[in-house]
């Protein structure tokens, strides 16, 4: 800590000593994190993934499940900003030539026909929220012929754009991750509390469960299950199946965090006080104990979070999580699994950007985070 | 110390019968029984089974007794070293599996001795240096390491060795030693393959183990006894390695424990990008076949090991931190 944040931080202190005084756990949580930017930048990162997750088909340019196989495997193309006539975005349309030594039809793209990007133009039919059907999207193409599109990122096999894959890609990827990571922590209050509060046996036999789950390879584990799930099961009874199998095997680390908040507040003044005056054992977990650590959960939350998606895209990849027609990272990157097919289209690969992004954001805000809400620990 | 090495024991003994009812429950997951998938098997071949024979296979594997006694014939047929017939390969399931388990755990093990040998020391470095542009740069590489998961790294790998060096960075061994039976040429040939994957699967739990120790070491060094030491004018190397280090070495050691099923873990998806001869294809073709006596038996005996090699670890962990061996704790 520099000296400079040090002196203003504490003259910042003394105008608002008063308010200072009263603030409440949460609020000094806040106030501690916000001095730390890169767990800040980490933050909006964060939620740019989430807002880009609920928005994804306005921003997605073409439909993520339209394939095309004339436009199999196209290379990232640029935008035009400017014509000869000033600002007008476009892309340069595609246009078909036979190779004349294998006779195969190739489409590159023809610098001579220009196909404007307008903004909030209509595009392919979809629901917003999955509730209002709507066609406009962030931008589109103004009157394209169906093989012409927006390839930011290229195109996969069988033609579709990548771009619009990864942003519908991210709604699944970290839903997921919230879901496990909702149910993860279920378990790891329930349990872990249990074995803070109650202590003797039940810690005992939980500690050493969890000592037991921590000590399985846990990638063969999940394999072995996620392949006994039946082939008929929808998309979303998957996407649940995979979702308990991962929370299962993920809840022992937020247990040991719950727990370890549960003894040391157990001897607190606060806590014994709340005894003395007769206040049941109930009241004094949910209104005593429970706001003093809820930032040290939300802590060992955004912690525990990339794991679980790192979880699902393992899976995806190894083709065991979800299938297609499912759209998640992992599966984007089971496109790129081969060396033959990446040297030849080495921008599959991109899928692996808002996974490291996503984790490294989810990494720094926890570790903000915890310093936030335990400035000793 | 005996209480130590005796806890460790009794919790390893647990854990290996928690993972046989595991890997049973997995064997058993999928619908109709282990007759039925061998009928199916028979069936896609052309040949079958009367009625009666596929009665009496049931009888003598004791498919139509409860379950709990299924799983103890399962559990008495591993002991004596039957662990069943793969479906898939037609063969004992011991044999289809063959080198790949040791391979396995030799590229495990290679990962978890890297990660000791440059955690250590660069832990140390960071904590010492604070500040300085080593510790930056390893900061650096350790949120990287943290970030990307392993089998993204390989990949990554495997394209720039592909893109740029124009070779297969994959596999454990040259092409003529592959089928070769073993000899010191061809454990020379793996010593020399065997660094990047172990790279690969070292790098998350590197960076984080530096990170432990870092913090650590960083919380011994500011205490009082430290200040004393330096005032007393004793080098600053033995300052450094003689007190705070071992003090330090406590959270470093009890979290490496929980590295090696990771590192397991980690090299079933690594194996499958790199294409390393070890048991994580071979897992991942099973469980696609559903040929579930040899998924499962990888499953266990990957649990096994595992564990196994989680209590060497820990019983080396004794040998560096003098104070398990004093309180057992």
């Amino acid at each position: 800590m520099s000296a400079t944040t040090a002196s203003s931080a504490s003259a910042g202190a003394s105008l608002a000593d008063d308010r200072l005084a009263q603030a409440g756990q949460l609020r000094l949580t806040w106030l501690r994190f916000k001095r730390h930017k890169l767990a800040l930048i980490s933050l909006f990162i964060v939620a740019f993934f989430y807002l880009l997750a609920i928005f994804a088909d306005f921003v997605a340019i073409s439909d993520p499940h339209h394939t095309d196989a004339r436009r199999s495997y196209m290379p990232p193309q640029g935008i035009h900003l400017f014509d000869e006539n000033g600002f007008a975005p476009h892309v340069y349309g595609l246009k078909g030539s036979r190779d004349m030594k294998t006779f195969k039809m190739v489409y590159v793209p023809d610098p001579s026909k220009k196909i404007y990007i307008a903004f909030f133009a209509p595009g392919y039919e979809y629901n917003l929220f999955g509730l209002i059907p709507t066609n406009r999207h962030l931008f589109a193409l103004i009157n394209p012929t169906p093989v012409d599109g927006i390839f930011l990122l290229g195109t996969d096999q069988l033609g579709r754009d990548l771009f619009s894959r990864l942003a519908v890609a991210t709604r699944i990827s970290l839903s997921i991750g919230l879901a496990s990571v909702g149910l993860s922590l279920v378990l790891g209050i329930l349990l872990g509390g249990m074995s803070g509060l109650y202590g003797g046996i039940v810690d005992t036999v939980i500690q050493r469960l969890i000592e037991l789950i921590r000590s399985i390879p846990t990638i063969p584990l999940w394999m072995g299950i996620a392949a006994a799930l039946p082939n008929t099961w929808t998309v979303l009874q998957v996407y649940f199946a995979i979702t308990l199998i991962i929370s299962l095997i993920g809840w022992t680390e937020l247990a040991r965090v719950v727990r370890g908040r549960f003894l040391a507040l157990r001897e607190e003044d606060f806590v014994i006080a709340a005894e003395l005056v007769g206040a049941g054992q109930f009241r004094i977990m949910l209104r005593h104990m429970l706001p003093s650590f809820t930032s040290h959960v939300i802590a060992a939350v955004s912690l525990a979070l990339p794991a679980m998606i790192i979880s699902e895209t393992s899976l995806s990849f190894l083709g065991l999580g979800l299938r297609p027609p499912a759209i998640s990272w992992g599966i984007l990157l089971q496109d790129a699994q081969n060396v033959q097919v990446l040297a030849g289209a080495p921008w599959l690969l991109m899928a692996a950007v808002p996974v490291v992004l996503v984790i490294l954001a989810f990494n720094f805000l926890g570790d903000g985070l915890r310093d936030a809400a335990d400035p000793y620990g | 110390m005996l209480m130590y090495i005796g806890r460790r024991l009794v919790l390893a003994v647990f854990t290996c019968i928690a993972i046989s009812v595991l890997t049973f429950i997995i064997i058993r997951l999928p619908p109709g029984d282990f007759v039925d998938a061998y009928i199916a098997n028979l069936a896609s071949t052309g040949s079958s089974i009367t009625a009666e024979q596929a009665e009496s296979m049931r009888r003598e594997y004791g498919l139509d007794r409860p379950v709990v006694i299924q799983y103890a014939l399962w559990l008495g047929r591993i002991v004596e070293g039957d662990f069943g017939v793969s479906m898939m390969w037609r063969r004992p399931v011991t044999e289809v599996i063959g080198d790949r388990l040791w391979l396995t755990m030799v590229v495990s093990f290679a990962a978890l001795f890297l990660t000791w040998i440059l955690a250590l020391p660069i832990g140390i470095y960071s904590a010492v240096r604070q500040y300085s542009v080593g510790d930056y740069f390893f900061t650096m590489l350790g949120f990287i390491g943290l970030a990307i998961p392993n089998f993204l790294l390989a990949l990554i790998l495997m394209y720039l060795g592909f893109r740029y060096l124009g070779l297969s960075v994959g596999g454990l061994f040259s092409a003529e030693y592959a089928q070769a039976p073993w000899s010191l040429a061809k454990v020379w040939d793996l010593t020399k393959h065997l660094p990047l994957p172990a790279c690969v699967l070292a790098l998350a739990g590197t960076a984080h183990q530096i990170r432990i120790m870092r913090a650590n070491l960083l919380d011994e060094l500011r205490k009082p006894y430290v200040i004393t030491a330096r005032a007393k004018g004793i080098p600053e190397r033995r300052v450094i390695l003689k007190y705070p280090v071992r003090a330090a070495l406590n959270p470093f050691a009890s979290s490496i424990a929980y590295i090696f099923p990771y590192l397991v873990s980690g090299s079933i998806i690594v194996s499958l990008v790199l294409g390393l001869p070890t048991v994580g294809p071979l897992l991942l073709q099973a469980l696609v076949a559903q040929d579930m006596f040899l998924a499962g038996t990888i499953v266990l005996l990957l649990g096994v090991m595992t564990v196994v090699g989680t209590l060497i670890s820990d019983l080396l962990l004794m040998w560096i931190e003098p104070r398990l061996r004093i309180t057992g704790r």
